[in-house]
């Protein structure tokens, strides 16, 4: 058990939420006689869901800084009929589509920003506002009708890499993709041991990097094996390739960037973040703005892969988001939290949707169990915050940041002691 | 568990060997206090003395089991399990920051957690009747019905007496209860207090202003560091306020400092004519033109008491990063800087390491490498990138230096002593490379210990030539430390002494009522009430 608990980053949640989501396709494999993972309805997950964790990732950020965001569901709505509108009837082609609406996300996104950041309305109003306000933008935009897109713009919801020659029947970018990824993966492990061992921080025995890279390749190239290996003309799906590399970009700048610095240090104390210089205001314009731009482009994924864009585009999409930044252990007064923590709580949530459906579970079961899932989820999360352990995912991927061994001190310090230990003799009034 | 008592000398409380103890800080050591049956005793000590503390044990704030020590009221051991119990045995406590709720009319204010019912459902008429007699007997006359945020803070405080009324007391504690009020609500409140007094009704009062206690209280217990130094009678012993003030104070200072020899330079940093409005309330000023100077290598200290405004003047200084500026100039090196946010204060050289850590200072969710490059990331930032080997670099090296107790620099702060984080904190600080350095009670909630090294880490900024000021609310501390001292009064600075002038009589006079000048005659409020 410490064994396996090293590898996966030593914490007790993220280990918990690795095992429940590789224990959810084992089961949903398993009681619905192999139909999970296949290729087809891996790319039925991958294309149904990309544009919710496109979401989430913005999600995740605007939740870090202390905020929520209602609207995104709307928002991606109006972009869309907007985008949509604009390349049937203006006839501009769909990369310029493509732009106008980054460009309409970057629009809302200061709008809401201006009255988050520099009016101080919460955020909360301020997105239910504009839940409503742009929901309304889209049946008026649109006259509450369904507009088709072009063939090409659909390829970011629906499409494939291309096939390369009958490369022994595997799709050859998928494959070259997946040694890629691998590749890579490989590749930053060590240079964080390089890392470590210049800066003298503790590190693991050898074999702990080597069983998790080992473990990590294998998942990686089983999922490359089963979207190469599926019918002819379909490959890892283009929509999954868009989400893979927001990700890496996010990933990359809520952990590497100054900006992600001061996100996590104006949801954590925002008066301690300003005392040190922040501006939190930029902050969080800059993160409400964020938000919208990654709405719009859900929106236009949602819209290619649908083939048209209708009024009730988006709807409940914000719940979906925020349930699974939850679930990959946010805390809702901000501070905590991570792009990889949600996308795998957003996983969590598809793979059960998605198990749900093939097991022939009505709606009604479904929307029970997901919301006991969310229920459970936080709630073992805050239990264990009571505990005083380190509760959050916070690191989820602190297999390949820190990955620091949970000493018996942790263990035993509890929050409440933490919080009364230095309170001066008389309380400052 | 009755004990036996004379009828000569009727006591309503007797609080015997009171110990509480915080995790790293002893707050109350082996405290006694004896109260009479319908006297005005107060209590007296400075900032941090323990005063508070003690009230919060009496009234049940820190429950029974949480101190050690017996509370004797009435002639039986009490076991106050919460708030509720000290006032369902007629001990009602009026905190300085007042519990009122603003949007409330006064009468639902008075009867809020005590509403008389007729048949479960509220008795309106019943309820307002009886705020009509109780305000008549606190001599307030405003209408039942009006809404607490209209009413000025005296007559909130009226209303806070009311509903103590209303709830039977019989031992009335108010700490700090003129703090907030001008002149002649002061004066209406302790008559008032005398007022109740020829009812029966016991009451503890804690103060800083000497003068309002010789004029009311008929004994007078000084706390100092935990500790009950003595009990005066203020008719039997002939007690004034420079008395009260040697006993407050009268404590050794030897060898609580490091040895320092200071190698002050010319002028570094210069303030003129400061005056900054607050931030909420119009037309109250908590800065009103003040100059002062800090020189190369030199420890200023500021002395004043809490609500002063010492904060205030720190944090306006720093970035605009508190109340509405109105006017005054910064000179650096004889240059006027011109500083309207945080950012440029920090570009300006100016550090300032804040009063309260855990609200101010501290991202508590953060680990002590993230913490001390927190303000100055640009600084181990190449194109946008983070670089965590500098990072990790740059916080060892001061967790080696500063000798900070944690295993790595990857411990969380919330996880560190108080002096371990005011360590980080400092570090922090010092990594962006300040000129001038402001230290708001740098060592509060601190322990001896470690306060001796934070004295020595100040001391070694002064020798690299920086200017450091010290707010801090404990006198020694400012003696100890500071090569001058100027002291602030209700936002105004009242004076400065050399520290070869400097006492703490000398200065406790410069900071309460003695040179009170001719302000607007409210007093700021603290910062974070």
């Amino acid at each position: 058990m410490n064994a396996l608990k090293r590898i996966f980053g030593g914490d007790t949640r993220q280990f918990g939420m690795i095992i429940a989501l590789v224990a959810l396709v084992l089961f949903f494999q398993l009681f619905t006689g192999g139909k999970v993972l296949t290729p087809t309805n891996m790319i039925n997950l991958f294309n149904g869901n990309s544009y919710i964790l496109v979401l989430a990732i913005g999600m995740v950020m605007v939740i870090i800084a202390g905020h929520i965001d209602l609207s995104v569901g709307s928002v991606a709505a109006a972009v869309g009929i907007v985008v949509a509108i604009a390349m049937r009837d203006w006839g501009i082609p769909w990369y310029l589509g493509i732009v106008l609406g980054l460009v309409l996300g970057a629009v809302i996104g200061a709008w809401q920003g201006f009255w988050v950041a520099y009016v101080g309305i919460p955020a909360f109003i301020v997105t239910l506002a504009g839940m409503l306000l742009f929901r309304g933008l889209n049946q008026f935009v649109g006259k509450s009708l369904t507009v088709p897109v072009p063939d090409e713009f659909r390829v970011m919801g629906s499409g494939f890499l291309p096939e390369i020659g009958d490369f022994a029947r595997y799709n050859a970018p998928t494959v070259i993709l997946g040694f890629l990824l691998v590749a890579g993966v490989v590749f930053m492990e060590f240079r964080k041991r390089r890392i470590e061992a210049k800066t003298g921080a503790e590190q693991d025995p050898l074999w702990v990097p080597i069983v998790r890279l080992t473990l990590l390749a294998a998942a990686i190239l089983y999922v490359t094996w089963l979207f190469s290996t599926g019918r002819y003309g379909t490959s890892f799906p283009v929509s999954g390739l868009i989400l893979v590399g927001l990700v890496a970009l996010y990933v990359f700048i809520t952990t590497k960037t100054v900006l992600g610095r001061h996100v996590y240090a104006v949801g954590g104390n925002r008066h301690a973040a300003e005392l040190s210089g922040v501006r939190s205001k930029k902050v969080n314009f800059l993160v409400m703005m964020n938000m919208s731009i990654l709405a719009s482009l859900a929106g236009m994924m949602f819209v290619a892969r649908s083939t048209s864009s209708g009024p009730a585009d988006g709807v409940g999409w914000e719940l979906d988001a925020i349930a699974a930044v939850f679930i990959g252990g946010a805390a809702v007064s901000g501070g905590v939290g991570t792009v990889i923590g949600s996308i795998v709580g957003g996983l969590v949530m598809a793979v059960l949707n998605n198990g749900l459906q093939l097991l022939s579970v009505g709606a009604d079961m479904q929307s029970i169990i997901k919301g006991l899932v969310l229920l459970i989820a936080v709630a073992i999360d805050v239990y264990n915050k009571s505990q005083g352990r380190r509760s959050i995912i916070g690191m989820l991927m602190s297999g390949l940041k820190s990955n620091q061994p949970v000493t018996a001190a942790d263990e035993t310090t509890k929050t409440s002691e933490v919080i009364a230990a230095p309170e001066p003799a008389e309380p400052a009034k | 568990m009755t004990i036996p008592t004379t009828h000569k000398d009727p006591l309503i409380l007797e609080m015997r060997s009171i110990t509480k103890e915080f995790p790293g800080v002893k707050a109350l050591s082996d405290v006694n206090l004896r109260v009479k049956a319908g006297e005005v005793h107060a209590i007296c000590g400075e900032n941090g003395a323990g005063k508070s503390t003690l009230m919060k044990v009496l009234s049940g704030v820190y429950p029974y089991g949480s101190y050690s020590g017996d509370i004797v009221y009435q002639a039986e051991v009490q076991q106050f399990k919460d708030i509720r119990a000290s006032e369902h045995a007629g001990i009602v406590i009026i905190h300085q920051e007042l519990a009122l709720i603003p949007e409330l009319s006064i009468t639902e204010n008075i009867f809020l957690g005590n509403e008389p019912t007729k048949r479960g459902v509220i008795d309106w008429a019943e309820a307002r009747r009886r705020s009509l007699e109780l305000l008549a007997r606190v001599g307030l006359r405003e209408n039942p019905d009006t809404p607490v945020k209209e009413i000025g803070v005296g007559k909130q405080q009226l209303v806070e007496i009311a509903k103590a009324l209303n709830k039977s007391v019989k031992l009335l504690i108010l700490d700090e209860p003129t703090a907030a009020l001008n002149e002649s609500d002061s004066q209406h409140l302790l008559d008032l207090i005398l007022g109740l007094k020829g009812k029966g009704i016991t009451s503890i009062i804690i103060s800083h202003k000497l003068n309002e206690i010789e004029q009311i209280a008929d004994s007078i217990t000084i706390i100092r560091d935990g500790k009950s130094i003595e009990t005066l009678d203020v008719k039997g012993d002939g007690v004034d306020e420079d008395r009260i003030i040697k006993g407050m104070v009268g404590r050794s200072l030897e060898s609580r400092f490091p040895d320092h020899t200071p190698d002050i330079g010319e002028v570094l940093l210069e303030v003129k004519d400061w005056t900054v409005g607050h931030p909420q309330v119009q037309d109250r000023l908590i800065c009103k033109g003040s100059n002062f100077t800090v020189r190369k290598g030199e420890i200023v200290g500021f002395a004043g008491l809490m609500g002063a405004g010492r904060t205030e003047l720190a944090r306006s200084i720093f970035g605009r990063s508190y109340g509405n500026f109105i006017s005054g100039h910064i000179y650096k090196n004889g240059k006027e800087l011109h500083i309207r946010n945080v950012p440029q204060a920090i570009d300006a050289g100016l550090a300032y390491v804040t009063e309260d850590r855990k609200v101010l200072g501290l991202n508590l969710l953060d680990d002590i490498k993230t913490t001390t490059v927190s303000a100055n990331l640009k600084a181990i930032t190449k194109g946008l990138v983070v670089d965590e080997r500098k990072e990790f670099s740059v916080a060892e090296g001061y967790r080696k230096s500063m000798r900070t107790k944690a295993p790595t620099v990857n411990e969380g702060v919330a996880k560190l002593s108080g002096g371990n984080q005011q360590k980080v904190v400092l570090a922090k600080w010092m990594f962006t490379d300040p000129d001038i350095l402001i230290l708001d009670e740098p060592t509060r909630g601190i322990d001896v210990g470690a306060k001796f090294e934070i004295y020595g880490i100040i001391q070694e900024l002064a020798r690299q030539g920086k200017g450091v000021i010290v707010i801090s609310s404990e006198l020694p501390e400012l003696l100890g430390l500071s090569d001058r001292i100027y002291t602030i009064f209700e936002g105004a600075i009242t004076g400065v002494l050399d520290k070869k002038d400097a006492t703490q009589e000398s200065l406790m006079k410069l900071m309460t009522s003695a040179a009170r000048p001719n302000g607007n005659g409210t007093a700021t409020q603290t910062l974070n009430a």
